[in-house]
């Protein structure tokens, strides 16, 4: 494992397992219990270094998003490894095998990691600066003075110094994705996880929380997003990652992904996007 | 008239007890709130013993009438040792059994709070204890605001069931009353309405409060 390596996925494997309520006339007659499992993950290896942002693209169910959420252990692994800055996330090794660890510390290893969900998940009785200053208050312990100076900064900093009282209720779709980044970036992890950061948008609004990601990995920020904007996977990603049914099947920098795609999943997504009248603006 | 002014000059009498009845009301509320949150928790929680007890709880205390309740703190509990003045067997009976009502409030009010905003708060290094206190609980209780409003206003009513437990709140001093001056009709007259301007105002502040609450979310 190099030095400046911040997340080092090896060879995770995730089984979504949904038991299916049994009636209680089906248990009468003794039919079998009903177990449904889904592989989402079969084996992921991925590295990221210092200062990348790598996109994950792939189609809906391809296992990105979960790999996304597993890395902030906001779902469990069955196998494998997932390492940040060196540490297992979630989990304490015995005897080779994994065994969860405490929630404190699982919650200490998360400041770490700054996550953007595809919903913003913002606090909705807090405003814009109560979303930004609460975690530096609740988790880093600042005082209210110096909470209240690094949320300003990092509002101004998204464009929302203007909004700093309005409740998420008051606030567009874009606006509550800016303040959902401000809320983590502030944090200063040292990676920043985008969920399908403008699924959830209305198209016009797409691009103003786009240019805001843009600047921050121009910044160094290194990140991770998942996403099905290739126009801007195309501009600001240093490595595009492309999985398919839990797997990552071609990996590459975005010239080379986008003029010479090699995997049929890989062509296929890009074509499908070609016809796609959404162009992202950024 | 003679109606009028005879019920008019009995208020003085009752007015003594609504010190009692505010009091009996908001030790209950306070007993009811706090113990209501805490079986809410256990009913949520992940162990099962405690969603087990806190299931039994409730259901053993909304299946038995309340006025049960009070007789049974306050006549049966001394045979075993345990005796409790009036009072304080009247806010025992009222908070316990309120706690009950309010732990549904409650739950139903912190299983509404989006999931997201929890998985927010652990992606910002929330434990998962600190979340449900620092994000969940605040907004929950928004949320229960009328409901815990409403269930307020039915117990200063139910206050009046503590008569039969000798505390002198409004209905026992009307009995009182009416054994020495049979004026039935304009006593208990009297103590409806002093009821009515009890509850009036209450339900009126729980409208404000929330109509208040709701223009932030």
């Amino acid at each position: 494992m190099a030095d400046n390596t911040i997340i080092n996925v090896k060879d995770v494997h995730k089984t979504f397992v949904s038991e299916a309520k049994q009636s209680l006339w089906d248990r009468f007659r003794g039919k079998t219990h009903e177990v449904k499992r889904v592989e989402v993950l079969k084996g992921v290896n991925l590295e990221v270094a210092q200062s990348e942002t790598v996109v994950i693209l792939g189609s809906s169910g391809s296992g990105k998003s979960t790999l996304l959420r597993c890395i902030n252990k906001l779902e469990t692994i069955d196998a494998g490894r997932i390492y940040v800055h060196g540490h297992m996330i979630g989990y304490r090794e015995q005897n080779g095998a994994l065994v969860a660890e405490r929630a404190s510390v699982t919650a200490k290893k998360r400041t770490d990691v700054g996550m953007v969900f595809q919903h913003f998940n913002l606090f909705l009785n807090k405003t814009a600066l109560g979303n930004v200053m609460a975690p530096l208050r609740d988790i880093k312990n600042l005082s209210a003075a110096d909470a209240r100076i690094k949320a300003v900064h990092h509002l101004e900093m998204v464009g929302l110094g203007d909004k700093l009282d309005n409740y998420p209720s008051k606030l567009s779709g874009g606006q509550k994705q800016r303040v959902a980044i401000a809320r983590a970036l502030a944090m200063e992890p040292a990676v920043m996880l985008f969920d399908e950061p403008t699924s959830a948008l209305d198209p016009e609004l797409v691009g103003e929380v786009l240019a805001v990601i843009k600047r921050i990995a121009q910044a160094g920020t290194t990140m991770v997003i998942v996403t099905h904007e290739m126009q801007f996977a195309r501009e600001i990603a240093t490595r595009i990652v492309v999985m398919d049914q839990g797997l990552i099947v071609e990996e590459g920098p975005p010239e080379t992904i986008f003029t010479n795609p090699q995997h049929d999943k890989t062509r296929a997504l890009l074509s499908r996007s070609q016809t796609s009248p959404q162009a992202s603006e950024s | 008239m003679d109606f009028i002014t005879d019920t008019l000059a009995v208020f003085p009498s009752l007015i003594g007890a609504v010190p009692i009845v505010l009091q009996l009301a908001a030790g209950a509320m306070i007993l009811a709130l706090v113990l209501g949150l805490l079986v809410a928790l256990a009913r949520i929680s992940q162990f099962k013993v405690l969603r087990a007890i806190a299931v039994f709880y409730v259901e053993v205390i909304r299946g038995t009438p309340l006025l049960v309740q009070l007789v049974y703190i306050f006549f049966v509990l001394p045979s075993i040792g345990i005796a409790i003045d009036p009072i304080p067997a009247g806010i025992l009976g009222l908070g316990l059994n309120y706690a009950a009502y309010l732990s549904e409030v409650f739950r139903s009010a912190i299983l509404s709070v989006e999931s997201g905003q929890t998985e927010a708060a652990l992606s910002l290094g929330y434990t998962p204890t600190k979340a449900l206190w620092k994000v969940v609980i605040p907004q929950s209780f928004v949320v229960s605001l009328g409901p815990i409003g409403n269930y307020f206003i039915a117990m200063v009513k139910d206050t009046a069931l503590t008569s039969v437990i000798a505390v002198t709140e409004i209905l026992k001093t009307a009995n009182i009353l009416n054994s020495q001056t049979f004026q039935t009709t304009e006593i208990y007259t009297a103590a409806a309405i002093l009821y009515l301007m009890l509850s009036l105002p209450l339900s009126r502040i729980v409208v404000l409060l929330e109509r208040k609450a709701r223009s932030r979310g």
